[in-house]
């Protein structure tokens, strides 16, 4: 499709202004361009069809089944919009007096309690715009707790080979030096190299529960006991908490800091339609180190509060309000039974979708799952060639989002499939029945699988060229 | 395959090349790069860093993902293979010239393999 600049013909325009009433006044020379602005000119027809057909262009999960594993891609209720479109949440500025905005610092503080009883922690802040952001903004709390202690020698963040990939990231930027320990064969923590990383230098684990192969790993308990009795502290991952909401909560299983993505868990809108929110719920010591805007209730009413020793802003004010707004909405509409009927129904749809699979495909895991499965395509790819991204690419030919494609990387050709609570049974078959399609046709016409996509806007873009001279500029003649 | 006979092989997938004045070069295989798939960047220590066996000494990405590479010795970089650094599918295309680092110092090797054992371990899948 053409790039709304392509579209520009000089002197058209969008808007009919009325002749100016006042007298012109030249900008002084010094502040004046002396290039002309590159902007696009269009009529408003123009420039909606150019929006609608960009959004032909995209998938959300408004267009079709989006089983994006570790993503959590659910529905985002439409009473979620209408509740953050009131004109009291909107029309509100952060520099206003603190008392002419009570009920949005209410509805902080209420969204903090609710998401702190289903994580089982004391304190949250809001301010991390998004998972990574919230990894980042915890990690600085272990590193504030260790260093008030005077404890300092603790640069070492303990990470498991099937962790998401921001973990690590998210501790090289806090300055730690991460060790990776690998898991066992059944995709849980490996008890003994724990043991045998953990040290005077362990500032803590960064793990996610269920994890990235989605399992509970079972010996939880043990695991953040190891890490506590060393002198660390445990982050849990929240990226996968929608499979434990109101069933297990990450304070109980010995976790210090945990992030929450609203984006996934609680139903905000999740990529391009975000922004995100990253959440950061902690135990009472870490408290003292919260970010800055901590809405709280005072005997003046609601006031922000600055915890003591902050470790600062991670973002200007208290965070994407009307997106934390939306989560209070999703948690008050559903209450506690309803957040955990949804989690149960979660784990019952990726354990519906994994057992109709299982006999076409190998599942990376033996058992019952969580929230999501991985599927490991690796006989395919040595039998037929055809690989898990060739799977994926068929898969968008029949409507849907593929998997996750390639992760965890313990898992070798993965595709990890996460439906989520909010898909019918008719739409898992659906989904079960083409992707079974997929893999009979594999075996029978593997050129005809990685000729895929046909029915996209675009086929297979040329994903080496794209990373290895990205074109990022739109170059004007 | 191309598995050339005066390599030394880790369980990790680096070749290991012993040269006459005593420094070793080190690179990915070319099973390595045939799993990995197209590289697009490459991070490659400094000279002067210390390697040790086991340890990641560099990270490589293709369009699939970010991958660690791990020291099948212990010693102090002395070069880098810096044309890798704009030409990353040089490993691709000739992965036993396309060495990551050079290698003075070398203290101790990992466990190696001749070619004709990593020719076998490739072939069990792993």
């Amino acid at each position: 499709m053409k790039l709304i600049f392509e579209r520009s013909v000089p002197g058209r325009s969008s808007a009919l202004l009325p002749a100016c009433d006042v007298p012109e006044c030249p900008m002084p020379e010094d502040f004046a361009r002396r290039q002309a602005l590159h902007l696009p000119e269009v009529a408003e027809i123009d420039l909606s069809r150019h929006y609608t057909e960009l959004a032909g262009q995209v998938f959300g999960v408004n267009d079709g089944f989006y089983p994006l594993g570790s993503c959590t891609m659910k529905y985002n209720p439409a009473v979620n919009e209408e509740i953050a479109a009131l004109p009291g949440f909107t029309g509100v500025h952060p520099l206003q007096p603190i008392h002419t905005v009570q009920g949005c610092l209410e509805a902080l503080v209420t969204a903090e309690k609710l998401l702190c009883q289903v994580t089982g922690m004391d304190v949250m802040t809001f301010q991390p715009a998004a998972g990574a952001h919230g990894e980042f903004t915890g990690l600085l709390l272990i590193k504030a707790y260790h260093k008030s202690r005077g404890d300092t020698g603790r640069t070492r963040i303990i990470v498991p080979d099937s962790a998401h990939g921001t973990n690590p990231a998210s501790a090289a930027m806090c300055g730690f030096s991460v060790v990776n320990v690998p898991s066992g064969p059944d995709g849980c923590v490996d008890l003994d190299a724990l043991r045998a990383a953990v040290g005077p230098d362990t500032a803590g684990l960064m793990l996610t529960n269920p994890n990235t192969v989605g399992l509970f790993d079972k010996n939880i308990l043990e695991i953040t006991k190891i890490v506590h009795d060393a002198g660390g502290l445990n982050y849990y991952d929240g990226a996968n908490l929608n499979a434990v909401m109101e069933v297990a909560r990450p304070g109980d299983m010995g976790f210090d800091v945990v992030h929450l993505n609203l984006h996934k868990t609680f139903s905000t809108p999740h990529g391009g339609g975000g922004p995100g929110s990253g959440a950061v719920g902690a135990k009472d010591i870490l408290a003292p180190f919260l970010p800055r805007f901590h809405a709280a209730a005072s005997a003046e009413g609601y006031v922000f509060e600055d915890a003591p020793q902050s470790i600062g802003s991670v973002k200007e004010f208290y965070g994407n309000f009307l997106v934390i707004l939306r989560a209070l909405c999703y948690m008050r509409t559903l209450g506690e039974a309803g957040m955990r009927e949804a989690s149960q129904m979660a784990v019952l749809n990726s354990n519906y979708m994994r057992v109709r699979i299982a006999p076409h495909c190998r599942i990376a895991t033996d058992g019952v799952c969580m929230h999501e499965f991985v599927m490991t395509l690796s006989e395919l790819k040595k039998e037929t060639g055809v690989t898990a991204k060739d799977v994926a690419k068929a898969m968008l030919d029949e409507g849907m989002h593929p998997p996750t494609m390639y992760f965890p990387l313990i898992v070798e050709e993965a595709l990890m499939v996460e439906p989520t609570e909010t898909e019918s049974k008719e739409t898992l078959d659906a989904a079960c029945d083409a992707i079974i399609a997929i893999l009979e046709r594999a075996k029978t016409d593997p050129a005809a699988v990685r000729s895929t996509p046909h029915n996209t806007p675009i086929g297979r873009p040329d994903e080496v060229a794209a990373a290895r001279s990205p074109k990022l500029r739109c170059e004007f003649s | 395959m191309n598995f050339p006979k005066e390599l030394s092989y880790s369980e990790s997938h680096e070749w290991v090349q012993k040269l006459p004045d005593g420094t070793v070069r080190v690179g990915l295989t070319d099973f390595a790069q045939s799993e990995l798939g197209d590289l697009v960047f490459v991070n490659l220590p400094e000279a002067g860093d210390s390697m040790e066996i086991g340890d990641s000494f560099c990270d490589v990405e293709s369009v699939k993902a970010v991958s660690d590479v791990y020291s099948p010795l212990s010693g102090t970089v002395s070069a880098v293979n810096e044309e890798l650094l704009d030409a990353p599918q040089l490993i691709n295309e000739s992965p036993y010239e396309a060495w990551l680092v050079a290698v003075e110092d070398v203290s101790e090797f990992g466990e190696l393999m001749d070619a004709a054992a990593y020719e076998v371990f490739c072939a069990q899948g792993h």
